[in-house]
């Protein structure tokens, strides 16, 4: 991850132009509209599910794990609750496993009250073809019987292959299947932005990021800086 | 990685993400459906030339857990019985498609030609006296879980290592991770080029034992003896044999740990065999997930 080297350790969450939007991108989001969004979200997620008492978070990994515990810290702060947050890693039930090399598993960790019963919130970065919430609700089914499960997400693309539509939103981004939108947080990569740029050449394996949005969890900004 | 066919063909990196992958699949085991959808479709044979009760079924459970279909072939009932050779039984089934062979076989270099025949991956369940890639990897997953590491770790195999697929699979894989493998055994039952491999040999149990953070007991496999290796049962069993007494000299934090089929009073005894530092079960349960993980791995992508 060349990215998380060498951003590492300055700018705590200030998007600083040069070395962090890279040629050919731009910032469509930056540290505090990201912070802005969460925070709005999290008064959305207390509002629709009449206080927050049900709720569990579960982020998808890896960019929807960071965004699920800072939505809990925030729901913390306005509601002194302690949402339950966990992970869920859908590797196991993508639909796309065969045609790309095997993928390494992400973890996933389910609080200790199980789901049975609870409002499950699944948190992801980018909504894109809606294959990887697909996934997560085949997921879901295995783990336990949540009595509702929500999809909050950081940027909707649009482009949905699936009937699947997110109940919050932080930003909705009309884009061409030819860009490639890019989730960069402090977490994972030491700075918080949002990037939309062109697709990269359809060269090897980073193929997966824009010009296949047949791909599940189009997950480009997870690829992004493995590439 | 297409075939695991040897421990030694594993580089670091690729044994971690065996044993990662494992720890992750574990939890499959706590859920209420114990099932991933992974390799719907795939079809997993299990062919079985020797007897098996833990790897057959544990190759068995993983395969039905990742939604594989499996088909379990023993050489007992089979047309082998009617002189049908390996490459034609093998031909045979990759002609029914099968994705995976699970082969088990009692000549050294069984999976490797197997592996020339068929188009699908071929997982070594065992191969006489050479290789038994996942019992290392689940034994190596045992230590990390229980002991938290392997680098630096000092790692005692003590009994039939000239007869033992396991020790060799061992010393290549926990070498290869970072431990310190020192092999204890008769000289009569360590093999001749042992000095070529990556490990220290001993004679003596009593040394090596206070300065091991794991033991790991093997048994005397008399089914391959041709000739007397030992004067006899209860001389091996004393010079050999781990009993309470030998246990007490070792670190607290050590760990006992045997591949089974274990032999109770011979190179282990009951008492130390039911400590709660032994690890035999937990051996059983890791290999389930380990072999998940195997499979996953292998079969899982393009």
């Amino acid at each position: 991850m060349r990215v998380r080297k060498s951003t590492q350790g300055d700018a705590e969450g200030v998007a600083e132009p040069s070395p962090e939007v890279p040629d050919g991108t731009r910032a469509v989001l930056d540290g505090n509209e990201i912070n802005r969004a969460l925070t709005r979200i999290a008064h959305e997620v207390l509002e629709r599910t009449k206080g927050g008492g049900d709720v569990t978070l579960l982020g998808i990994p890896s960019r929807g794990v960071p965004l699920a515990r800072r939505l809990a810290q925030r729901i913390g702060r306005v509601e002194d609750l302690a949402v339950p947050v966990g992970s869920l890693d859908i590797t196991m039930y993508r639909d796309d496993l065969r045609s790309a090399p095997v993928r390494a598993l992400g973890r996933t960790e389910i609080p200790g009250g199980g789901l049975d019963d609870r409002v499950v919130v699944l948190v992801d970065d980018v909504l894109f073809s809606g294959r990887t919430v697909r996934a997560a609700l085949d997921a879901l089914g295995d783990l336990g019987r949540p009595r509702a499960v929500q999809l909050a997400v950081l940027v909707d693309r649009g482009h949905r292959e699936l009937p699947i539509r997110a109940d919050y939103v932080g930003k909705n981004l009309p884009t061409s299947l030819r860009e490639n939108v890019t989730v960069r947080l402090e977490e994972t990569d030491g700075h918080d932005a949002v990037l939309l740029g062109p697709s990269r050449p359809p060269s090897g394996a980073s193929r997966d990021g824009g010009l296949r949005p047949g791909a599940p969890g189009p997950r480009p900004g997870s690829t992004e800086g493995n590439a | 990685m297409r075939h695991l066919l040897s421990t030694g063909d594993l580089s670091r990196d690729e044994a971690t993400l065996v044993l990662d992958t494992a720890a992750e699949l574990a939890q499959v085991g706590d859920r209420s459906v114990k099932k991933l959808p992974t390799l719907r479709g795939r079809t997993v044979v299990n062919l079985f030339y020797e007897d098996s009760t833990r790897t057959r079924t544990s190759f068995e459970l993983a395969a039905k857990r990742l939604s594989a279909d499996v088909i379990n072939f023993s050489a007992k009932g089979s047309s082998v019985s009617k002189g049908e050779s390996l490459k034609d039984t093998a031909l045979t089934l990759q002609a029914m498609g099968a994705d995976a062979v699970v082969i088990r076989h009692s000549a050294s270099g069984a999976a490797h030609r197997l592996a020339t025949w068929v188009d699908g991956s071929v997982l070594n369940a065992g191969d006489g006296t050479h290789e038994h890639p996942t019992q290392a990897l689940l034994d190596a997953y045992t230590m990390r879980e229980r002991l938290g590491r392997l680098d630096g770790l000092r790692v005692a195999v003590v009994g039939d290592i000239l007869h033992s697929r396991v020790a060799r699979s061992n010393v290549l894989l926990l070498t290869t991770l970072g431990a310190h493998v020192t092999l204890v055994a008769p000289p009569t039952l360590l093999p001749v080029s042992v000095d070529t491999w990556t490990c220290e040999v001993s004679y003596d149990l009593d040394d090596v034992l206070p300065k091991s953070d794991v033991v790991m007991m093997l048994r005397v496999q008399a089914e391959r003896m041709r000739d007397s290796f030992f004067p006899s049962v209860r001389e091996y069993s004393r010079n050999y044999g781990l009993d309470g007494a030998r246990l007490a000299r070792m670190p607290e934090h050590a760990i006992v740990m045997h591949p089974g089929p274990m032999v109770r009073g011979m190179e282990i005894a009951a008492e130390v065999a039911d400590s709660p530092r032994c690890t035999v079960t937990a051996q059983v349960a890791n290999g389930v997930s380990l072999r998940m993980a195997v499979l996953y791995l292998l079969l899982g992508g393009s």
